[in-house]
């Protein structure tokens, strides 16, 4: 027999069995923009209780927030982009329904995930000096610099911590069943830094491909995750909907519309938003999204 | 020859902000910052460096909104933060509040922890004001936006930063604030905030009864000037002919 590596192919319910209350998960992608959406709606399914969110958020946050499964969020921003503030995260945040928040600059999370990928405590930054993130998490500390400048001691920086994750989510274009994953659209966001931060990584795809084709139409430069670095590998098709995925699909804005006048709405409104599109499987899901369109056109 | 609008105005005001700025990342958040940036590009300044506000720097200056033509290069968030540490970058941010000592606040209204009004989030305001020339853009000046003391410090201004010491202070460097009324900045007595300019059809008073904290002596308080004819042609026929500046600042 010959000897090939693993192939790490599983479902989206093995996927979410093996998480467990409590845990610090990582959501890749960034605001409304390749999210691992079929994830994030299986763990709204499931019984997972009191999880650490860290994410630049989008809709991700927003339904984890309303459906209570967050003990403490880590976050810079939560925002749809054409929907600027996320309905279901401000009423989360106005009703105090999460215990702990932990909002940081932006480029600060980045750092934390930095310091975690390379098992740092932390890593010295200027973002957060004079600021609020400051008086908001007095646990983050300050770290004097070893070195004199030429006009005095050593400057003060923020001590960003590690923003150390249990599991990262994350989607792309194309892996292999291996875990070697492409990125096609704009940006790679942060989604290697998310995998080197976590100790597992669930990676969810448009498309499993075999590892030659990950580059027969794409430069290598594209591949963003290695194998090294996932645990399992998901064929999820549309599975960041409604977020976007280009070149597979834009982000679908008539989608995101419902959504937000759903969750900034009555319960009345959500409860039927979640009754129509959330209360069943992932297939469910895609089958009420295609028939949703079928009416919007 | 179209007439000239507030709109206009606030758009040469704009790129009057960036035209001393040399060749840096100009990062504008918004319609009416993304504007007078492309068009401080085509008059003041074109070796300014501008992106399509995704993942692309544009090597032409194409209508605002309008799909690039040109591309001259390669800028995903993870190359933001680099430039943002470099420090080669001017970004105007929006603001929900600005206060006497030019604080900026776009994550809460109320308290942090059970805030009234809950916002985007600090987003990248506090490391911008610690690390890269930063300007607000503000389409509805008022005393609800230009507060005493913000309820959140997201972007840091000139007193705080001197207060965190010279790590933030270093390059700090609160620009302008532009509005539908008036041009401020953060020069005013103990690093405040000051009036530089008032649009024209604006008086000094109607900018005092809209800001929420007192702007001291503002018996000398020039006109902003008015858009010359080029820019008001580059305005109104190349990078906004359909018009979105008047959502922010409606045509009276």
């Amino acid at each position: 027999m010959t000897k090939a590596p693993r192939d790490k192919r599983m479902s989206i319910d093995e996927v979410v069995a093996s998480l467990e209350d409590g845990m610090t998960i990582g959501i890749g992608g960034w605001g409304p923009r390749r999210k691992p959406m079929a994830l994030v709606r299986a763990i709204l399914r499931s019984d997972l209780a009191d999880l650490t969110i860290v994410s630049w958020g989008g809709a991700d946050v927003g339904l984890l927030a309303r459906a209570g499964k967050i003990k403490r969020l880590v976050y810079a921003f939560v925002s749809l982009d054409t929907v600027p503030l996320e309905p279901n995260f401000q009423r989360a945040r106005q009703a105090g329904t999460i215990p702990e928040v932990v909002e940081l600059d932006e480029g600060m999370f980045q750092t934390g995930l930095k310091a975690a990928s390379e098992r740092l405590p932390f890593l010295p930054m200027r973002a957060g000096l004079g600021s609020d993130v400051l008086v908001n998490n007095p646990w983050i500390k300050t770290v004097t610099s070893p070195y004199a400048t030429p006009d005095g001691p050593g400057e003060t920086f923020v001590a960003v911590p590690a923003l150390t994750l249990d599991v990262a989510l994350v989607h792309l274009n194309r892996a292999d069943k291996h875990g070697n994953a492409t990125y096609l659209g704009p940006d790679p966001y942060f989604d290697d830094l998310f995998a080197m931060a976590a100790e597992r990584t669930y990676l969810c795809v448009e498309e499993v491909v075999d590892t030659a084709g990950l580059t027969v139409d794409t430069p290598v430069q594209r591949l963003l995750l290695s194998r090294m670095l996932v645990t399992g590998v998901v064929e999820t098709p549309n599975g960041a909907h409604f977020t976007d995925c280009r070149p597979d699909y834009p982000r679908d804005e008539k989608f995101q519309r419902a959504y937000a006048a759903a969750a900034g709405g009555s319960d009345e409104d959500w409860a039927a938003f979640e009754e129509r599109f959330l209360s069943g499987d992932e297939a469910a899901y895609q089958a009420a999204v295609q028939a949703f369109s079928e009416e919007q056109a | 020859m179209s007439e000239t609008t507030r709109a206009d105005v606030c758009a040469a005001a704009v790129a009057d902000t960036f035209k001393d700025d040399g060749e840096i990342f100009a990062s504008p958040m918004g319609t009416m910052p993304m504007l007078g940036v492309r068009l401080a590009r085509l008059t003041s300044n074109p070796d300014l460096v501008i992106s399509d506000g995704e993942s692309l720097f544009l090597g032409g200056t194409p209508p605002i909104f309008a799909q690039a033509d040109v591309v001259e290069g390669w800028i995903p968030f993870r190359k933001v933060f680099d430039v943002v540490a470099h420090g080669k970058r001017h970004v105007m941010m929006g603001a929900t509040q600005v206060d006497r000592d030019g604080n900026q606040n776009i994550s809460a209204i109320g308290s942090f922890a059970q805030p009234k009004r809950q916002l985007l989030g600090s987003r990248g305001a506090p490391g911008n004001t610690v690390n890269n020339r930063t300007s607000y853009w503000v389409p509805k000046h008022s005393p609800r936006v230009f507060v005493e003391a913000v309820d959140i410090v997201s972007g840091v201004g000139p007193k705080r930063a001197a207060e965190a010491g010279p790590a933030a202070s270093r390059f700090n460097d609160i620009h302008r604030i532009v509005t539908n009324l008036a041009v401020l900045d953060v020069n005013g007595p103990d690093r405040t905030v000051r009036l530089l300019s008032v649009h024209p059809g604006v008086t000094v008073a109607e900018v005092q009864d809209a800001t929420g904290f007192d702007l001291g002596d503002v018996t000398a308080v020039p006109e902003t000037r008015g858009p010359t004819t080029e820019e008001l042609v580059l305005i109104g026929e190349v990078l906004d002919p359909k018009g979105y500046r008047f959502k922010e600042v409606p045509a009276p």
